[in-house]
């Protein structure tokens, strides 16, 4: 089954047996979005979103025109919310990130350092969209969560320091690629699971950032949610 | 009481070259169009503009309102503070080109530095963007008399913050979903976002109404800008 898995719906896969029931969460868009997907029957979260509110609800059926009062995620897309749910503004919902009140974000990566800095909001004279809420996020949610994949065309993303431009220091607590989940304990970098069919070797030959190998290390459960 | 209704046409009134303006809005969502249009329609240039975001580009409007965008695609905007810029290439275009300029500021600094400037604080001290380019930003601030010409790094009990200061405007522009003539504003879900936060921290506040109710119809427990910090509403069509 998982030699036809996309690495992304793995890496999703894999993270949404990190998360616990009634966890507030932020995810971030892209990857990170796709673990709603596969949370175990009996694991709800309460998602935040960053432009105001906690409860995002599925798209509505019926979408309402630009232009009339409406619900829209942070990407500007519309959704509902879920009974239960609360709006607030801007400062409130930063103050959830930055105040330690979310249990974890998933966030996208470009590069992530053995040391747990994180780079995932620009690449300079490329790409530069800005970093929106992910500074905030990263600083702040108890438990950052890395979805990303293990390199780019071959070249490494797992790295003794982050080339790129920062977006936090040192806070990346889980990375989880198609191939390998890590843990960071005071800025040293754990491998403890590998996916189905990769080897320790294979990961070092893929990884620059040097890591330890836990003496617990096991091979990746993923979420079998559809499967 | 005097009356706050303004017309649309009044907008201009209020309007000149190189001011200051604060939006409400997160991708559009919860930023006044006719205000925004009525900004464009006035000929005012060289603005300063502050909001979340530039919501979504022109070649995206099937997805979503652009926004502040309508400016900056009017070349109407000298420089821009705002959070993310990434649903809109010609705001991309305009800063790579060095025609508009820029400060990116993580969303929550950006609410929190309006937040200060509307009310009566000195800055503020934020763990976000410790040890990331947004410390190496350019400022001229004096901090016990003593000149800097960067952004403060502060360690307060072994914790590394950053020094972000104050920001305000001339003027604010913002959506309200319910509005009674006195000010009263409430807002309805996500549209909400920044603009509380900008009622507080401009000289003047417009503030764009899909309803409007004689006054004491909002129940004061569920009025989330108090009347006092409204200056003028433009009614619904």
């Amino acid at each position: 089954m998982t030699q036809e898995m996309s690495a992304k719906e793995l890496i999703a896969r894999r993270i949404a047996l990190e998360l616990q029931d009634g966890d507030a969460v932020n995810l971030g868009i892209g990857l990170p979005t796709l673990v709603a997907n596969y949370l175990p029957l009996g694991v709800n979260l309460l998602l935040q979103s960053e432009n105001g509110f906690l409860g995002i609800g599925p798209v509505p059926a019926e979408i309402i025109p630009v232009g009339q009062p409406r619900m829209v995620n942070a990407g500007g897309n519309p959704c509902t919310i879920l009974p239960g749910g609360s709006t607030f503004d801007v400062s409130t919902s930063f103050a959830l990130m930055r105040g330690g009140h979310l249990d974890a974000c998933v966030l996208g990566g470009l590069q992530v350092a053995e040391n747990g800095d994180l780079a995932n909001w620009m690449v300079p004279g490329k790409n530069v969209p800005g970093m929106g809420g992910a500074m905030d996020l990263a600083v702040g949610a108890k438990k950052v969560i890395v979805a990303m994949e293990h390199t780019n065309n071959g070249e490494k993303k797992i790295l003794k320091k982050c080339t790129l431009p920062l977006t936090a220091k040192g806070k990346v607590a889980v990375l989880v690629t198609e191939k390998a989940l890590f843990r960071f304990y005071d800025g040293n970098m754990v491998l403890e699971e590998y996916a189905p069919g990769v080897s320790v070797d294979e990961i070092r030959a893929e990884t620059e950032a040097a890591f330890t190998v836990s003496d617990n290390l096991k091979e990746m459960v993923i979420s079998q949610v559809g499967l | 009481m005097k009356s706050k209704k303004l017309e649309i046409e009044q907008v201009a009134s209020f309007l000149r070259d190189g001011m200051t303006i604060m939006y409400g809005g997160f991708m559009g969502n919860g930023t006044p169009p006719r205000l925004i249009k009525a900004i464009l329609d006035s000929g005012v240039k060289d603005l300063t503009m502050i909001g979340d975001d530039t919501a979504f580009g022109e070649d995206l409007a099937a997805r979503g309102p652009e926004g502040v965008g309508l400016l900056i695609r009017n070349k109407r905007v000298k420089k821009l503070v705002t959070g993310h810029i990434g649903l809109n290439k010609e705001a991309q275009r305009q800063m790579l080109a060095g025609e508009m300029e820029i400060e990116l500021s993580p969303i929550g600094t950006l609410a929190e530095r309006i937040r200060a400037g509307g009310s009566g604080l000195g800055g503020v001290l934020t763990p976000t963007g410790v040890g990331t380019s947004v410390a190496d930003v350019k400022m001229d601030v004096t901090i016990n008399g003593q000149k800097f010409d960067q952004k403060q790094t502060i360690n307060i009990n072994g914790r590394d913050y950053l020094l972000e200061l104050p920001l305000r405007a001339d003027l604010a522009v913002l959506e309200a979903v319910v509005a009674d003539k006195s000010g009263n504003l409430v807002y309805y879900g996500s549209m909400r976002n920044h603009n509380p936060l900008m009622a507080l921290a401009a000289d003047t506040v417009i503030v764009e109404a899909h309803q409007i109710f004689e006054v004491g119809y909002i129940n004061p427990d569920h009025v989330m800008t108090p009347s006092i910090l409204v200056d003028h509403i433009i009614y619904p069509i």
